[in-house]
């Protein structure tokens, strides 16, 4: 039934489509609201809930530990980007506290056939990975924020992701136990 | 590391829920899915023009059909379709006994209300692909019971 030759690549097939949908995503809530701050903030909000769940998935499928301090998170989060997006960011420009870093894009499937138009230069277009980094460190206990300070869309050189550690989350006791 | 990025397949369930979710909490009506069929429109119509560009040229209709049901379908479904049927004037019906979008919600009747809004998408997807290969057609989903979902396509022919 099928032909000789030319096969598609699931991946590549997957990866695009994923692109896609999220561009028609993008485009959507730019059509829904008139504010792009509002567009930004659905976008970290959406991230969150996938985030959520990633996490789940991330833990089942590599196996790690708990991490034991934030530079050892700062590697994991670097090799969920490489399992799931297949790029590994560069961790630069640790803060001398050791709660700050940059994570450093050269390649983002996420913006692959992607020119933002001049209207929106505010548009975070990526903004679903903040989202996605801050529920899935919420549910490994551990409250951070993290923005996008330079982005290759707007034409920055490279996109960066800043990512800062807030506090760790404690586990609340039950009620009615000791 | 690989020289085409790779998003797990995961990804694109998480951002279809969204998507989903979004669509379905904005909308004013209960009904209102067109948005979700046009976004699936969208990135159909766009995907299969990267697919195919080093494709041999499709023989007819059903050659193009057949092609979705198998390499469109596995690709992105990861299995094909289990069932083409057409009438050879136009209408074809497509069962997938084991639709991903759905498999893992439930085997038997239970959410089969809020069940077609995760196959707006797909029908959308499967009219936007289509279109660009010039085939003009109305897609709709028909579920049963949960995981199975048949996509009914009936050309239009002008």
């Amino acid at each position: 039934m099928s032909r000789q030759g030319t096969r598609l690549d699931q991946k590549k097939v997957n990866s695009e489509l994923f692109t896609l949908t999220y561009g028609a995503l993008v485009s959507q809530l730019m059509k829904d609201y008139e504010n792009v701050d509002e567009v930004n903030k659905q976008l970290e909000r959406m991230g969150y809930n996938i985030g959520i769940r990633l996490i789940e998935d991330f833990l089942a499928r590599t196996g790690t530990g708990r991490c034991y301090d934030f530079r050892d998170t700062a590697e994991k989060i670097q090799s969920a980007f490489r399992l799931y997006l297949g790029i590994s960011p560069q961790i630069m420009n640790w803060s001398s506290s050791g709660d700050e870093f940059s994570l450093q894009f050269d390649s983002n499937p996420l913006t692959e056939f992607v020119e933002l138009p001049d209207h929106c230069l505010n548009l975070k277009y990526c903004n679903v990975l903040t989202g996605v980094l801050k529920g899935a460190l919420e549910m490994v206990q551990m409250d951070i924020a993290s923005c996008f300070v330079q982005d290759h869309l707007k034409g920055d050189p490279c996109t960066e992701l800043r990512v800062k550690f807030i506090k760790r989350l404690e586990d609340a006791i039950p009620a009615g136990e000791d | 590391m690989p020289a085409v990025p790779i998003a797990d397949d995961c990804l694109f369930e998480f951002i279809h829920a969204e998507l989903v979710n979004y669509v379905a909490s904005s909308s004013k009506g209960d009904h209102d899915v067109s948005t979700l069929e046009y976004l699936g429109f969208c990135c159909g119509y766009r995907i299969i023009e990267r697919l195919t560009k080093d494709w041999p040229r499709f023989k007819d209709e059903l050659d193009t059909l057949k092609f979705m049901c198998t390499d469109f379908w596995s690709s992105i479904f990861k299995k094909q379709i289990d069932n083409l049927r057409t009438n050879h004037a136009g209408v074809y019906v497509l069962l997938d006994n084991n639709f991903r979008l759905i498999s893992k919600m439930s085997s038997g009747n239970q959410y089969l209300e809020v069940a077609p809004r995760y196959v707006t998408f797909t029908c959308g997807l499967l009219r936007g692909a289509l279109a660009n290969l010039g085939i003009h057609c109305v897609v709709t989903s028909e579920i049963k019971t949960l995981p199975a979902c048949a996509f009914h396509l009936e050309v239009r022919r002008s």
